[in-house]
């Protein structure tokens, strides 16, 4: 090999590997026995499959009770995204008392089944909010609070935050105003309530059956992909 | 303050002095100068808090100009040391050693407005955007309603109005005929 190639050969290398964390790279690992393997971490660290279109129960009666039991017990991640991250604070307190619904937060995507996308999100966020997403156990909803995740709200203009959160995760409740007020969040607990109860909460599985679109539209505007695809 | 303005006369050429209120002046100095005069600011007249550096893009004169606010806690006066530098390869000498967080704000204006400060630890390193490849975002012939329009579909039927003239024509309907 010539030194030119060489040098076109380390430059591509350069290129891929210029977005991604230090911790994500290959490298050479010592195992406690002493033997020296070389680990890929996006290989090797996490699974490659693809997300799995949930099945309901093929009788409809105990399919009827899960949906009840999940509409009783909502657990929310607690993520704040925006200004509507203060929103959710006074839900917990005795005021609005969000736990008489059955609704309470959760400090970790694998403990919670509610993400509630609190406001704009920009970029770097969204990247975040993509991954807590796909770690959340199904069966997992998506409300979207606010009108900056319907049409950009009064951030519709700017170069750092994203219009329409459908282009990027499934969204089952859309709760509008600018900011809404915890009430209008309990409204929104109740509208996906019903949702549940009448098992049509299932856009989990539209995330699942258009995975690649959904992934498209992420990869275009997350530039520096530097996760692998699916971070279940 | 006067005092201190006459007093920096005599050893740096000043232009623009301009007494915003009792306790902030801002001046404006060469670009090669204006490090001099912060330096000289800190060490012997006692500005020894850095509050901010600010950029503002004149892009008409084809310049940046930067600002240093400095504040002297004892006398409990600001000073604003204004120069202004060419946009065209916009570079200035890096004053992260006069202040560490100084650095920090470097940084930010290498990635809003791509001006460069040589030296600055991790100015080159991405401050708020992670994987921005198109012109910095702050600088004015970036324009950030088409940007947006491209890059994040923007939702069809979204109107909006411009304050002014809506909120005329709702109150002052007879005015506009």
């Amino acid at each position: 090999m010539t030194n030119e190639t060489n040098n076109i050969v380390e430059d591509k290398l350069e290129l891929e590997d210029k977005f991604l964390a230090p911790e994500n790279r290959k490298r050479q690992v010592t195992t406690p026995d002493g033997t020296i393997i070389e680990v890929d971490p996006l290989r090797d660290y996490f699974s490659d499959a693809r997300p799995q279109i949930y099945r309901p129960n093929s009788i409809p009666v105990i399919e009827n009770f899960l949906n009840w039991a999940r509409a009783e017990s909502l657990w929310v991640l607690g993520f704040g995204t925006g200004c509507g991250s203060i929103e959710l604070p006074p839900l917990t307190t005795p005021r609005f008392d969000a736990y008489r619904f059955g609704v309470q937060m959760r400090a970790t995507p694998r403990q919670s089944n509610v993400f509630i996308i609190s406001g704009y999100l920009s970029v770097k966020t969204l990247k975040r909010v993509v991954r807590s997403y796909e770690q959340m156990p199904n069966p997992k909803y998506v409300i979207a609070l606010g009108s900056c995740t319907i049409n950009g709200g009064m951030y519709y203009d700017s170069y750092n935050t994203i219009n329409r959160l459908d282009q990027y995760m499934p969204v089952d409740v859309y709760i509008a105003g600018c900011m809404p007020r915890p009430e209008a969040l309990l409204a929104g607990f109740n509208k996906l309530k019903e949702l549940i109860k009448a098992g049509k909460a299932e856009k989990a599985n539209e995330y699942v059956e258009n995975f690649d679109w959904y992934k498209a539209n992420q990869k275009k505007i997350i530039k520096d992909w530097n996760m692998p695809d699916y971070n279940w | 303050m006067e005092q201190l303005i006459n007093k920096l006369q005599k050893s740096f050429k000043l232009s623009d002095v301009k007494h915003q209120r009792e306790n902030l002046t801002f001046v404006t100095v060469k670009k090669d100068s204006a490090l001099d005069l912060v330096t000289h600011c800190r060490d012997y007249e006692g500005f020894s808090h850095f509050v901010l550096l600010s950029c503002v893009d004149w892009i008409e004169d084809g310049k940046f100009q930067l600002t240093y606010l400095l504040n002297n806690p004892s006398g409990k006066f600001d000073l604003g040391i204004r120069t202004f530098i060419s946009r065209d390869n916009a570079s200035m000498t890096s004053a992260h050693l006069l202040w560490r967080q100084i650095a920090t704000y470097q940084r930010e204006l290498k990635e809003m407005y791509g001006i460069d400060f040589p030296g600055s630890p991790r100015v080159d390193e991405s401050f708020i955007l992670e994987g921005w490849d198109e012109i910095p975002p702050m600088r004015r012939e970036f324009d950030t309603k088409k940007y947006s329009e491209d890059t994040y579909f923007p939702r069809e039927g979204r109107g909006s109005n411009d304050p002014a003239t809506y909120m005329k024509s709702k109150l002052y309907p007879d005015d506009e005929k």
